[in-house]
C-alpha cells in the first residue's frame, strides 16, 4: 500500500488518537510545571476619624485579569513533584534519618499520600493478578471435563462478573459485604462479633477490594485458558497416557507448557488493567482506606480542583505504566531486530 | 480422546463438581440477589433483624401491602429522573460505536495492508496508548476543554470515548483483517479498482463478523464508562454510570438507595441480553489476541 494511500486510510483513527490521546499526555506534562496564581494582595489603608488602619484585601479585579492572561498559572518548575503529595523527598528523607526501625519507617511512608495509593496500588495489582489467573485456571479445568452439553450455560454464567460495569459490579458486592448485607452478616455470625463491619478496618478493606478485582477479572483468565485447552495436541497427550503419565503429569508437563504463552500475555494485560484500578475504589466508598493512583487523580480533580496536582501524578502514573510496559516493549525491539 | 481418558475417578469428578458449583453461585448468586431485593424496600434489602427478611420481605408487605414492590424503580426511573441518563448513554453509546468502528476498520485495513516498517511501530504506539489510564488524560483534557467552551456536551465526550477506544478497535481489526487473503483486494486492484474501491466492494462484504466482534467491546467500554463520562459531562448530560454514582452520594443519607439498587439492575440486564445473544462473539473476541499469541 503506497504512502498516501495509507495515510489517507489512517488519517481519521491517527487524528483521534493524536487530538485525545497524545496532546493530553502533552497538557499534563505543562500543567505538572505551573501552580495556581497566588492571589494579588494590596494593602489598603482605611482611615477613619480614630486614626488609619492598615490591612490587606485580594485584589479581585487583578486576580482575575492575571487568571486570564496566564490561564496555566505560574511556572514553578519540579516543585510540584516534589511537594508533600507527590513525592515528597524532603519528608521521605526525614522518615528515613527518623525512623529506628523499617516498620517505623513504613508507617511514616504510609501517611504519605502518593506513597499510600502507590502502596495500595502495586499490592492490589500483585495479588489479584496471580490470583485471577489462577482461579481462571482452575475453572477452565473443571469446565473442559463437563459434558458439551453443560458447557455453554457454564460459560454465559461465568462471564457475568466480567462483563458488568465494573462500577456497578463493585456496588452490588459491596451491597452484599455491608454490615446489614448477606455477606456482612454472615462474616459477622462466622467471627462472633457483632460490630464488625468490613468497611471500618483498612485491612479487611483492602481484602475486600482484592476479593472483588479477583471475581471481576477471574472469567477473562478463564476464557482465555478454556481457549486455550481446545488447542492442546491431543496426539501429545495420549501418547503420554500410553507412557503411563498420571493426570497430574500430564496437566503439569503438557498442559501447562502449552498453555504459557497465554499466561504470559494475561500477565501483561492484566498488569496493566490491574495498575489502573480505581472504580471499585469509588463503589466501595473505600478512599478513607485504601486509594489508588487514579483515585488520586481523581479526588484531586473532581473535589478539591486542584488541576497541576492532578497533573502532576498523571505524569508519575504514566511513567509507572511505562516501567510496567518495558518488558513488552523490550521484548518487541529485540523481535523486530532479528526480523 | 479415548473413552479410557473420558473415564475419572468418582473422587475427582466429585471435586470438579465442588469447585464449578461453587464458582457459579459466587458468579450468578450476587446478580440474582440484588435482582430479588431491588423489589423491596430498604429495611429488608439491608436488614437489621436478619438476611432471611431481604427474601421474604415483611417491612415490605407492611409498606405496599405486597412482598414485592416497583418502588425502587418508580424512585429511580420517574422520581430521579433515571430515563435521561438512559437517553444519554443510548445517544452517547451508538455514536461511539458507529464512529469508532468506522475510524478503525479504515486504520486497522491500512495498517493490514502495509508492507511497510511504520505499520508495526504505529502498533506499538497504540499498545502503549492503550495502557493509559483513562483518568491520567481526563486530567489532561480538563483545562483545555474549559478555555475551549467544550466541556458538558455530550460529542465532547463520545469523540473523547472515541479515540480512548482506538488502540483496542485498532489491534483487532488488524489482526482481523490479516486474516482475509490479501489476493481477495489485489485482484480488484488488478481489474482496476482503486485501493478505496477495493475496500469498498471486495472488503466490507466480508468484514462483519470481525465487525460485529469489534462493536462488541466498543459498545462494553461505551457503556461501562466511568471515568470519561462523570468528568466530561454536565449534570445535564449525565450518562447512567456517573448518574448512579451520584445516586449514592445524594440518596444515601435520604434513606432512598433502593433507587441505585433498582438503577443497577436497570443497567445490569441489557448487559446479561448482550452476553446471551452475543456470548460466541464476545469469548472469540477476548481469545482472538490471546490463542494466536
Amino acid at each position: 500500500m503506497r504512502h498516501t494511500v495509507f495515510l489517507r486510510f489512517f488519517l481519521p483513527t491517527a487524528l483521534a488518537m493524536l487530538t485525545f490521546i497524545a496532546l493530553p499526555i502533552v497538557s499534563v506534562l505543562v500543567q505538572s510545571v505551573y501552580a495556581p496564581h497566588e492571589r494579588v494582595v494590596v494593602e489598603v489603608e482605611n482611615c477613619t476619624p480614630f486614626g488609619c488602619v492598615k490591612s490587606t484585601v485580594i485584589d479581585q479585579e487583578a486576580t482575575r485579569k492575571l487568571q486570564e492572561e496566564r490561564p496555566l498559572g505560574r511556572f514553578v518548575g519540579g516543585d510540584i513533584y516534589v511537594d508533600r503529595s507527590h513525592l515528597a523527598f524532603a519528608e521521605l528523607g526525614q522518615a528515613w534519618n527518623g525512623a529506628a526501625t523499617w516498620h517505623e519507617f513504613v508507617r511514616r511512608l504510609m501517611t504519605l499520600p502518593f506513597y499510600k495509593a502507590l502502596a495500595f496500588t502495586l499490592t492490589y495489582m500483585l495479588f489479584v493478578t496471580p490470583l485471577s489467573i489462577m482461579l481462571g485456571f482452575f475453572v477452565a479445568l473443571a469446565v473442559n471435563a463437563l459434558p458439551r452439553l453443560l458447557r455453554g450455560p457454564t460459560i454465559f454464567f461465568s462471564l457475568l462478573p466480567m462483563i458488568v460495569t465494573p462500577l456497578v459490579g463493585a456496588l452490588i458486592l459491596f451491597w452484599m459485604v455491608d454490615s446489614r448485607g448477606i455477606i456482612g452478616s454472615a462474616v459477622q455470625w462466622l467471627a462472633g462479633d457483632d460490630d464488625l463491619s468490613l468497611k471500618a478496618s483498612t485491612p479487611l478493606t483492602w481484602i475486600m477490594l482484592i476479593v472483588y478485582g479477583t471475581w471481576s477479572t477471574a472469567p477473562f483468565a478463564f476464557v482465555v485458558y478454556y481457549a486455550g485447552l481446545q488447542t492442546v495436541p491431543q496426539d501429545t497427550l495420549e501418547s503420554a497416557m500410553l507412557d503411563g503419565a498420571s493426570r497430574w503429569h500430564r496437566i503439569r508437563y503438557i498442559v501447562l507448557p502449552h498453555l504459557l504463552p497465554l499466561t504470559t500475555f494475561m500477565f501483561l494485560i492484566k498488569i496493566m488493567d490491574n495498575f489502573r484500578v480505581f472504580e471499585p475504589i469509588v463503589s466501595f466508598n473505600a478512599s478513607a482506606h485504601a486509594q489508588s493512583l487514579s483515585y488520586f487523580i481523581y479526588s484531586d480533580l473532581a473535589e478539591t480542583r486542584l488541576l497541576s496536582s492532578a497533573a502532576a501524578t498523571s505524569v508519575l502514573t504514566v511513567g509507572g505504566v511505562l516501567v510496567l510496559l518495558s518488558p513488552v516493549l523490550v521484548r518487541t525491539w529485540r523481535q523486530f531486530g532479528k526480523a | 480422546m479415548t473413552g479410557r481418558a473420558r473415564r475419572r475417578p468418582a473422587t475427582l469428578n466429585l471435586l470438579i463438581g465442588i469447585c464449578l458449583v461453587t464458582w457459579l453461585l459466587l458468579a450468578i448468586f450476587p446478580f440474582v440477589w440484588t435482582l430479588w431485593g431491588s423489589f423491596k424496600v430498604e429495611g429488608d434489602f439491608f436488614s437489621k433483624a436478619g438476611w432471611q427478611n431481604a427474601l421474604s420481605g415483611p417491612l415490605t408487605l407492611l409498606e405496599h401491602g405486597d412482598t414485592f414492590t416497583g418502588a425502587g424503580y418508580h424512585g429511580a426511573w420517574v422520581k430521579e429522573e433515571f430515563w435521561r441518563a438512559v437517553l444519554n448513554s443510548l445517544a452517547v453509546v451508538v455514536c461511539v460505536v458507529v464512529v469508532s468502528l468506522t475510524f478503525g476498520t479504515l486504520g486497522g485495513y491500512a495498517l493490514s495492508r502495509s508492507t511497510y516498517r511504520y505499520a508495526f511501530w504505529l502498533l506499538i504506539v497504540a499498545l502503549v496508548f492503550r495502557a493509559m489510564p483513562p483518568i491520567t488524560l481526563v486530567s489532561g483534557y480538563l483545562l483545555p476543554f474549559y478555555q475551549l467552551n467544550l466541556w458538558g456536551h455530550l460529542p465532547t465526550a463520545i469523540i473523547v470515548l472515541v479515540a480512548i477506544n482506538q488502540p483496542f478497535t485498532l489491534w483487532m481489526l488488524t489482526a482481523f483483517f490479516k486474516n482475509i487473503p490479501k489476493d481477495l483486494d489485489e485482484s480488484a486492484r488488478v481489474d482496476g479498482c482503486t485501493q478505496f474501491q477495493a475496500f469498498r466492494h471486495v472488503i466490507i462484504p466480508v468484514m462483519w463478523p470481525g465487525v460485529i466482534t469489534t462493536g462488541l467491546f466498543s459498545f462494553l467500554l461505551a457503556y461501562n464508562d466511568f471515568v470519561v463520562t462523570a468528568m466530561l459531562l454536565s449534570k445535564q448530560n449525565q450518562t447512567m454510570i456517573p448518574k448512579i454514582a451520584s445516586f449514592l452520594g445524594t440518596t444515601q443519607t435520604e434513606g432512598n438507595v433502593m433507587f441505585s439498587v433498582a438503577s443497577v439492575v436497570s443497567v445490569t440486564a441489557p448487559l446479561f441480553l448482550l452476553v446471551m445473544f452475543f456470548q460466541r462473539q464476545i469469548v472469540s473476541g477476548l481469545t482472538a489476541g490471546a490463542v494466536k499469541g
